[in-house]
């Protein structure tokens, strides 16, 4: 990315969608329950990877044209942390959408919820990770954008700005595609935009007390330290299509994987172990 | 508008670039016929592109297995662009009333896919990994008489979810059609059969009107060399290979082999070897007639993309590696012998 192409005068309105998530990747050992099944309590909540490459993305745009970034997660007020983390690096605002009405909701009301936090909010452009890695499901980001009839670009690796229009370097996965694409409009962006930017210590220092009310006994802090807290209804979300009420898909069944196995035939490391079997191959036709 | 909405068609979307067909519609096709025979109804796949591309390729769709080809040409139909494709596709599936969509679970049909359910609102369920037809009972929806309400012959959408470590059955029972994306590779296509046909329908892509609000101004193809899903022989490396130096030795073991060579998630974080070479849940599913896995411990992850393959020999250090329970051979042992023992006996053998 280079700032060559044209921004706009006061830039750009950049919002972030940003999940936490458990670390499915530390699912080892004391994780699993003597039953299989995963003790989640276990397992530390981090900053959805590829919402981190999404707010890189806005971060990278309001340095080389202005304009500002607000940072959205939606979840528990334990959500706050990667609220905190995100204002730390950069963003100017940070909103959690935070209500009971919204458990259960599976990716369409998920996306619904937050298409109504994101109408509020009027952005240009809207920033999401591909996907999470505790569902993988990637559907959340071009759902939003259906719901409010944005431009969606999935994949994306790059972008530039050219007034209204952003020129935008995706993976279509038998290559790279290089679209023009009208604003308003929604990424998905995965780990092949860079990293993200590392915290300023002078903004650590600042918005590690950043807090949303429902932290602070209810009670909102003054100035920019200020963590916005929104519900359904602050956002206008019908509460029909939120939560299980809203969630077309039921989960019928949950299996822990186990592995079974174990007898398998044993080769000596040697080469009398190695030729037999590289014989008994040869043999039923699986090589040569 | 069906009626009787069981009685629609099963449809899979038959992706396509340049007027060419990838693999995925086939094994698509190939599931989505196993589910159309079991509910009595016929298999049809979705067709969409620019001027002439039914006439190119709906002969391979019904050699593959469908019954039906239902076709959208326009010339905005030309290169994939979202909100084009998905106007067109809602607006079929509002005219047809098909009860289950299948899309591949490629970078185009995520993109697609999820855009089609949120203005149908209707469920869908990511990298399915199998598809079955079943009954599915709503305990939360009791009948008149107190029992738990049972919905017939819905399907059952099979995925791995968080990170590979469970295993979850999605049902949609109620906001139909019930749409899904099939993870690439995992499912079997059909064998050919020469010959076969089926019934041609052209359905207009009723764009007049829509704004289409991206413009594709240039498409690189990558051409890669690396050819995992169609390889006979896998040899693949992990974080135990130790460097990228060593991972040469198992490019010698491939070539002695006529193989390819693939690596865990661990070993391209590390640099090992390429991303495209990935095999497990993010990367490719692979079901080789041999994979030789070397230092690789084996996650969930991992093994989800290859446990399938007709024969797994492990050979890893760690005598409780978890890649030993899906082992066929297992040698405890130290890759950077044992592997040059393999290659000798080959050559003094083969």
């Amino acid at each position: 990315m280079n700032a060559q192409t044209k921004g706009r005068e006061g830039g750009y309105n950049c919002v972030v969608c940003i999940k936490q998530v458990p670390d499915t990747k530390k699912v080892t050992g004391e994780a699993m329950k003597p039953d299989g099944t995963i003790n989640r309590a276990a397992l530390p909540a981090i900053f959805n990877p590829e919402d981190q490459n999404a707010l890189e993305a806005a971060l990278r745009v309001k340095e080389l044209y202005g304009g500002t970034v607000t940072a959205i997660a939606m979840g528990l007020p334990a959500a706050c942390a990667i609220l905190r983390e995100a204002l730390m690096c950069g963003a100017d605002k940070a909103y959690l959408v935070t209500d009971r009405k919204a458990a259960g909701s599976d990716t369409l009301a998920t996306s619904y919820i937050l298409s109504c936090a994101v109408k509020k909010l009027n952005p240009d452009l809207v920033f999401c990770g591909r996907q999470a890695i505790d569902g993988d499901t990637a559907q959340t980001g071009p759902q939003i954008a259906e719901k409010l009839d944005f431009a969606a670009i999935t994949y994306l690796e790059d972008i530039e700005m050219d007034g209204d229009h952003a020129i935008a370097t995706r993976d279509i996965g038998t290559g790279v595609e290089k679209d023009r694409v009208k604003l308003p409009a929604l990424f998905t962006v995965t780990e092949k935009f860079g990293e993200l930017r590392p915290y300023e210590v002078r903004r650590v220092m600042k918005y590690k007390k950043a807090m949303a009310p429902v932290e602070n006994g209810g009670v909102a802090l003054e100035g920019d330290l200020a963590i916005g807290q929104l519900s359904c209804d602050d956002i206008g979300a019908e509460a029909d299509r939120c939560g299980f009420a809203g969630s077309p898909t039921n989960v019928n069944k949950i299996v822990s994987v186990v592995l079974a196995g174990g007898d398998y035939k044993e080769v000596a490391p040697t080469d009398e172990g190695v030729g037999a079997l590289v014989s008994e191959l040869i043999a039923d036709h699986t090589i040569g | 508008m069906l009626e009787d909405r069981t009685k629609g068609e099963v449809w899979v979307f038959a992706e396509q670039e340049e007027g060419k067909l990838s693999d995925v519609p086939r094994e698509l096709l190939g599931k989505g016929r196993e589910l159309a025979e079991r509910l009595g109804v016929r298999l049809g796949a979705v067709l969409i592109g620019g001027e002439g591309v039914g006439a190119k390729l709906s002969s391979q769709l019904f050699e593959a297995g469908a019954d039906v080809v239902h076709l959208i040409e326009d010339p905005a139909l030309e290169v994939f662009r979202g909100k084009a494709y998905r106007h067109s596709f809602v607006e079929l599936i509002k005219e047809c009333s098909p009860q289950i969509v299948i899309f591949g679970a490629t970078h185009m049909g995520r993109d697609l896919a999820p855009a089609v359910a949120s203005a149908l609102k209707c469920g869908l369920t990511a990298d399915c990994t199998d598809l079955q037809i079943g009954d599915y009972t709503d305990k939360k929806c009791t009948c008149e008489d107190g029992s738990a309400k049972v919905v017939k012959d819905v399907l059952l959408q099979i995925r791995p979810a968080f990170g590979g470590n469970i295993i979850a059955t999605i049902v949609n029972p109620y906001n139909w059609p019930q749409m899904a994306t099939v993870r690439e590779g995992v499912m079997k296509p059909l064998d050919p059969q020469p010959g076969r046909t089926g019934e041609l329908v052209r359905h207009a892509a009723k764009l007049e009107g829509v704004e289409i609000p991206v413009e594709v101004l240039e498409i690189v193809r990558r051409h890669s060399s690396i050819n995992l899903k169609g390889a006979r022989i896998i040899v693949a490396g992990g974080a135990g290979v130790g460097s990228k130096e060593n991972f040469k030795l198992l490019h010698d073991l491939a070539d002695a082999l006529g193989g390819a060579v693939g690596g865990s998630r661990a070993a391209v974080d590390l640099g090992y070897c390429e991303h495209e070479r990935q095999i497990g849940q993010t990367g490719v599913t692979v079901r080789p007639a041999l994979f030789i896995s070397c230092g690789i411990s084996g996650a969930v992850q991992h093994l989800a993309g290859m446990q399938d393959s007709a024969k797994i020999i492990a050979i890893n250090t760690d005598k409780d590696a978890p890649i030993f329970k899906v082992a066929h051979y297992g040698i405890v042992g130290d890759l950077n012998v044992v592997i040059p023992k393999m290659i000798k006996a080959i050559k003094q053998k083969g």
